[in-house]
């Protein structure tokens, strides 16, 4: 019975792996290939000896790190607070803390950098513009929900008795969550971790124009050298320096998160006093840092002249002369883009996250890695890579509608893996072998067990890929497509480009009905489960 | 879609569905006799828009359908056709410009063809003799002014902008990053006797940098809430400004340095590898064409290079040309881009 079981699982891998090879290795091995073909050896020796390019492999990843660390110590009590309030409390929490990640990265610098005009961060002692600060602020402030609603859910889910017994065996409140609530969450953070981790090393907009004009990243280099100055021999290089340096990053997470946790039985309210100065702290702070920038983007939209008014919305259903399309439409595309690209990383992802759970041998580790690769690869490397690989029929899909969701969710798979993955392994074994004694066939098992724990990992996963999708820009716009089919973010884009108060003023109201349309789908997509109670 | 198995069929039935979709896109049509209906590709950029009723006219007239494709800025559009230069992806591209028109022909991306239309261009527009590319717009590239906000008057040459009167006013982008910021640059190689020389003394003055126009002209300078009064933007800017002014006004509340400004002529060309040559030269001459390039303007922020098409109402008030507007050799250019990029950056950020 169990052996049938992982034959199937191990079976299905080819799903993922066929998924992960057409669209992503596949493009990926040819795009370098010809790029490091055009004596791409001398390239790779000549980069790796210049100062510049050493300075931006290790401000890549200082910074990465930094954020990483800087986003986990902001966010666990985020998530702590997730974890113990009301199952309706919950998701709207959830819902609110994933509107930053939909914003373009255009829109939210543009709001940083006013708010340090107000708040007089600019210039002066205390300056945060054009300064490394400025970025780790920014990567804070996008992957704040990835944290929070990784670990989060997955806190919410642990007994609370272990707590409890150690509080009456006498440790304290800190020696507590250090020596039982820590250990035990370590798997969730190093999953969350690890996507913060790639979304700071890959991060393009945020660096070029909050950073400054000093800083460079691989990321910035990479298109730099490919696109500014059709040199692909370098770029090819740099894509190769990221692509091994996010293969060496990520196993190591993976080996971290695949240390197993102690198993869980029952479903006890987790053992997490309030303690309401701390909450009021927190719950300050964060709203601070998320707040104020959303803010801003609110104040920009309702903006018209002197005073404050609904023209900009009214306005977006009038197409403007740029663009092709009116920006209602954009949205809808949007959502189409997204809905679509949810549903495959949703199929692909859960398939996946099976295999890496309970697949055999070396083939769960290497998807584990894999899926998680695009994450951390250049838009470029994978704009450029579907173009010149998926050319030739059968496989001409480079401008067929399917392959911008596909791109998207090559982004939403990794999320759909890594918040199931951790909830999959902590499953009990008896639970299974229970109902295996009581006489459920292993389809049954992994129906009325594994599935509907499963499920809130894949839910949190599920919300993820859609906003990634709705808001993403960068691979997009490598991707030729039809104008009429473009997406809100490249509207918005569009509109940021051409002077004149009225079309900023739209972008903005584009951007605010972006975030809305993300906090609603992420609230009706977690509302399909009804209640979060029946977990176990 | 929870159970493996369902979400393992329905993925298979919508890859097939991808896969069957890209045969439909790319199905090689024998070579058409010249009346047959056809359907050809224009590749592009994200900032080309044309009205829909001129295609289906164009359509309607010739019996060719054009699709559109377009991808992200001209860098990119660029890049992308050399790399797929053995595939390419459309019939005709449009959206090389002259600053990167050189990297484009040394790829061999076209196939020449002399245009009818031509005889409406002045010959300044024909900078290939081999007819590899056609002219269709042109745009300056100068520094706007805030007049409001200026602290001395208006400046009316390069030199004017290294005088302290403008210390911190000036916002230019970096060449590295951006295609206006560029354009300023090879101004200043252009215009300056030294321009090493001129960038050091700038950057003395206070010059901003950003990566991008977005954050320059929406970030630091005064029409975005900033507090710089000059930044480097388009000759087109200042109708733009009216256009999309919040409240209705007369006169836009920029002004245009016409001593700064880089000329910008942006191309369309054949692609090499074509397989209908003939339809593809028919929508040069449509690009051509009055009603196209009467759309030009509003629809793209640039100007019609005919010289029979008439400019829209607030174009033929506010907009201003330089008359002798700085301007380099593609070829020259595409030679010392990386020379000059590499020295900017020693310069202004070193």
């Amino acid at each position: 019975m169990g052996r049938d079981r992982a034959r199937l699982i191990t079976a299905s891998a080819v799903v993922p792996v066929g998924f992960l090879g057409l669209f992503f290795a596949y493009p990926v091995a040819t795009v370098l290939w010809r790029g490091l073909g055009f004596e791409g050896d001398v390239a790779l020796a000549d980069l790796l000896g210049s100062g510049r390019t050493r300075d931006a492999v290790w401000f890549t990843v200082w910074q990465a790190a930094v954020s990483t660390v800087l986003t986990v110590a902001v966010a666990l009590p985020g998530a702590a607070a997730l974890a113990r309030s009301r199952p309706r409390t919950q998701r709207r929490l959830r819902a609110l803390v994933t509107i930053p990640f939909v914003l373009p990265t255009v829109v939210v610098a543009g709001a940083f950098a006013e708010l340090f005009v107000r708040f007089g961060l600019d210039d002066g002692p205390v300056r945060l513009r054009h300064t490394v600060w400025a970025i780790l602020l920014a990567h804070v402030f996008f992957n704040y929900a990835v944290v929070v609603r990784t670990v989060g859910s997955f806190w919410a889910g642990l007994d609370g008795r272990l707590e409890e017994q150690a509080r009456v065996l006498g440790a304290g409140r800190v020696r507590t969550f250090r020596e039982v609530t820590l250990p035990r969450l370590r798997p969730a953070i190093a999953a969350a971790a690890s996507i913060v981790f790639l979304f700071s090393f890959t991060s393009f907009g945020v660096v070029l124009v909050l950073g400054g004009p000093r800083q460079a990243t691989i990321e910035t280099e990479i298109y730099r050298h490919a696109v500014l100055r059709t040199d692909f021999a370098s770029a090819a290089a740099l894509a190769v320096v990221q692509l091994v340096a996010v293969m060496v990053l990520v196993a190591l997470a993976n080996r971290l998160e695949r240390t197993r946790p102690l198993t869980q039985r029952a479903g006890h309210r987790p053992g997490l006093r309030r303690s309401r100065l701390g909450g009021a702290v927190n719950g300050l702070g964060v709203g601070t840092l998320l707040g104020l920038p959303i803010l801003v983007v609110v104040e920009r939209s309702l903006t018209v002249g002197d005073r404050y008014g609904l023209t900009n919305y009214r306005a977006l259903g009038t197409r403007l002369t740029m663009l092709p399309a009116p920006a209602t439409t954009a949205i809808r595309n949007s959502l189409v883009y997204a809905a679509v690209a949810t549903a495959i990383a949703l199929a692909v992802g859960t398939i996946a996250a099976l295999v890496v759970v309970h697949g055999r041998g070396a083939l769960r580790h290497v998807l584990d890695l894999g899926l998680t690769l695009p994450l951390g690869t250049s838009a470029v490397t994978i704009g450029f890579g579907i173009l010149i690989a998926l050319d030739q029929p059968p496989l001409d899909l480079r401008t067929t509608w399917w392959i911008v969701p596909i791109a998207h969710s090559l982004v939403g798979i990794p999320f759909v893996v890594r918040t199931m993955v951790p909830v999959l392994r902590r499953i009990d074994p008896s639970l299974r072998e229970a109902a295996a004694v009581l006489g459920a066939s292993p389809g049954r098992v992994r129906r009325e067990i594994d599935l509907p724990i499963a499920a809130r990992g894949m839910l949190v996963g599920a919300s993820f890929a859609f906003a990634v999708s709705m808001g993403e820009f960068g691979a997009t716009a490598f991707i030729p497509r039809r104008p009429d089919t473009l997406t809100a973010p490249q509207a918005l884009f569009r509109m940021l480009s051409t002077p004149g108060e009225l079309v900023r003023g739209q972008a903005m109201a584009l951007a605010v009905i972006l975030m809305l349309v993300v906090a609603v789908a992420v609230l009706a997509i977690e509302s399909v489960r009804g209640s979060d109670e029946g977990t176990f | 879609m929870t159970r493996p198995i369902r979400a393992l069929v329905s993925l298979i039935a919508m890859l097939v569905l991808a896969a069957s979709c890209g045969d439909d896109d790319t199905e090689p049509a024998a070579a058409p006799s010249p009346d047959e209906p056809v359907t050809i590709t224009l590749l592009t950029h994200d900032s080309f828009a044309v009205e829909a009723e001129l295609l289906e006219a164009f359509a309607q007239e010739t019996g060719i359908t054009v699709e559109l494709l377009s991808s992200g800025d001209t860098g990119q559009l660029i890049s992308q056709s050399i790399l797929s230069a053995g595939a390419p992806l459309g019939d005709v591209l449009f959206g090389v410009d002259n600053t990167f028109l050189q990297r484009a022909l040394d790829a061999d991306l076209f196939t020449p063809y002399e245009a009818a239309g031509l005889d409406r261009v002045p010959d300044e527009f024909e900078i290939d003799p081999e007819y590899r590319v056609t002219p269709i717009d042109f745009g300056d590239v100068c520094i706007n002014y805030w007049t409001a906000a200026l602290p001395g008057p208006a400046p009316t040459s390069l030199e004017d902008l290294l005088d302290p009167t403008y210390a911190g006013e000036l916002v230019v982008q970096n060449p590295e990053s951006s295609s206006p910021g560029l354009a300023f640059l090879l101004a200043t190689i252009a215009g300056t006797d030294d321009w090493e020389q001129f960038w050091t003394d700038l950057r003395g003055n206070g010059v901003s940098i950003t990566p991008d126009w977005e954050s320059a002209y929406n970030g630091e300078f005064i029409s975005g809430g900033g507090d710089r009064s000059m930044v480097v933007s388009y000759a087109s800017s200042p109708p733009a400004e009216v256009m999309f002014a919040a409240e209705p006004i007369d006169e836009p509340p920029t002004g245009v340095l016409l001593d700064s400004c880089y000329r910008q002529i942006e191309f369309a060309g054949v692609l090499a590898g074509t397989e209908h040559p003939e339809a593809a030269g028919r929508l040069i001459e449509f690009l051509l064409s009055k009603p196209f390039q009467e759309g030009i303007p509003e629809a793209m922020f640039v100007f019609p290079v005919v010289d029979d098409a008439a400019l829209p109402t607030e174009w033929a008030a506010h907009a201003r040309l330089a008359d002798e507007p700085h301007l380099l050799d593609p070829a020259e250019v595409e030679a010392n881009r990386e020379e000059w990029t590499d020295r900017w950056v020693e310069i202004v950020l070193g």
